[in-house]
């Protein structure tokens, strides 16, 4: 379950963010320049708020009241990028290991085995590629795995499909609505194509003039 | 043979001052760039002007801003001077030198470096728990690694070839202070024209064989 509520000052409007999501996949849909991506920078925590909070599974990330701020480490959110993000220097191997050689995550130890997650994805047998050898759709997958090898509480999607053509999306859209099925933990995903928020999002939250928010319910399809 | 009949002190000097300096620039210039590269502060630009301008001085004006830090009278000198420490005709002096001429080319080199690395890989790498001691040296410095090693060929070229201010504050004392750049000159000057073209055949098979081993090496990185 994640409760947040946040606002930030921008340089030409102020982004006010009020999301609550069960282990749903919520939909942010609006334009580009909208405050999407930095909706989701402010919840992993690469982004300050200027006030509000943000609760995890009854955990505060975030509170200006309480001066609590955790860092991005700490904050047991995946995150995966518009562009992937996959380290360019290192294997897909070194790139899901990646996230298992932190301290935090050695000290939790870990029920999940990087191989037969890859497996799982379909993309195994590329284990000792590096990024510029994959395919968008490949690069997607390996992306996933290193985000949600970690275990992650909740996953955040930045325009996953942009990179993407129309075949290889329809294809990962379907797999993106089974993986939330079998992880079970709340999905948060930036579109601005409106068929893929209706095909995924079991809330869909359309953002206007800064204002982000499923609180009030602006807007629910679905 | 006349090889072995020649003095290698310049040759050894020249070489031991610019891979020690080389190696200075780098633990100061590098820390000191990413700092830079991702930081805004008040005063930021005459910081980086102040870092930039020995790069455009005349050797001569480096030399003598060195003479009037590190001089026996110097701001500096006159404290160590205290301590019984000399400087100035050491051949600490030349490494000095060199330090503060290349410093700039190793500055620029590894500023656009680390500017040109993606800032969402280390996001990536913040979100998966990583420490931002690890990020620097797993993530950042890899990818910025290409322009950091031009800046440290660059370095150690213009280390070895320094020579203005080299001859102001560490002097021309043979077997002591006297580098490959500065035997060359008095070489020339008293009409030793046999070891004047030793030493610049020397320094430039040398020089040639550094950057290209470091170019081809550089090539083979590529991901």
């Amino acid at each position: 379950m994640l409760d947040a509520g946040l606002t930030k000052k921008l340089w030409h409007f102020t982004l006010e963010v009020q999301l609550q999501v069960d282990n749903q996949i919520l939909v942010l849909l609006g334009p580009s320049g909208c405050g999407k991506t930095t909706t989701l920078a402010l919840l992993a925590g690469l982004f300050k708020p200027d006030e509000g909070f943000i609760k995890l599974s009854k955990q505060t990330l975030y509170s200006s009241e309480d001066n609590i701020n955790k860092p991005p480490q700490s904050r047991d959110i995946g995150y995966l990028f518009q562009n992937y993000a996959l380290f360019p220097h290192m294997t897909v191997r070194q790139n899901v290991f990646y996230g298992l050689k932190s301290k935090r995550y050695r000290q939790a130890g870990s029920a999940l085995d990087p191989v037969e997650l890859l497996d799982s994805f379909g993309v195994g047998h590329l284990i000792d590629r590096y990024p510029s050898m994959l395919s968008g759709g490949e690069k997607q997958r390996v992306a996933l795995a290193r985000a949600l090898i970690v275990q992650p509480k909740l996953l955040l999607l930045d325009e996953p499909f942009s990179a993407l053509d129309r075949n290889t999306k329809t294809g990962l859209r379907k797999e993106l609505k089974k993986l939330h099925r079998q992880w079970q933990i709340p999905f948060v995903l930036v579109t601005h194509d409106e068929e893929d928020a209706r095909f995924l999002g079991d809330i869909i939250v359309t953002i206007e003039n800064g204002q982000v928010g499923n609180h009030s319910l602006n807007v629910v399809l679905a | 043979m006349f090889l072995q009949e020649m003095d290698w002190h310049p040759v050894i000097l020249s070489v031991r001052v610019a891979i020690i300096a080389t190696i200075i620039v780098t633990c100061l210039g590098v820390p000191l760039t990413r700092f830079m590269a991702r930081k805004e502060f008040y005063g930021k630009d005459v910081l980086e002007a102040a870092i930039t301008l020995p790069m455009v001085l005349p050797p001569s004006v480096v030399g003598y801003g060195l003479l009037m830090l590190i001089g026996k009278k110097g701001l500096l000198g006159r404290y160590l001077a205290d301590m019984g420490v000399t400087l100035v005709f050491t051949w600490y002096a030349a490494v000095i030198a060199a330090t503060v001429v290349a410093f700039p080319l190793m500055y620029q080199s590894a500023k656009a470096a680390f500017m040109s690395v993606d800032l969402d890989f280390e996001k990536a790498a913040r979100t998966l728990g990583a420490s931002e001691a690890r990020i620097f040296f797993t993530v950042t410095l890899p990818l910025a690694w290409p322009g950091i090693l031009a800046g440290l060929v660059l370095t150690f070229a213009r280390a070895l070839g320094e020579f203005g201010a080299t001859l102001m504050v560490a002097g021309n004392i043979p077997g002591l202070t006297q580098t490959i750049p500065t035997a060359i000159y008095f070489a020339v000057e008293s009409g030793k024209d046999v070891l004047a073209r030793t030493l610049v055949v020397i320094i430039t098979i040398f020089s040639f064989c550094v950057i290209f081993w470091v170019n081809r090496w550089a090539k083979k990185q590529k991901y």
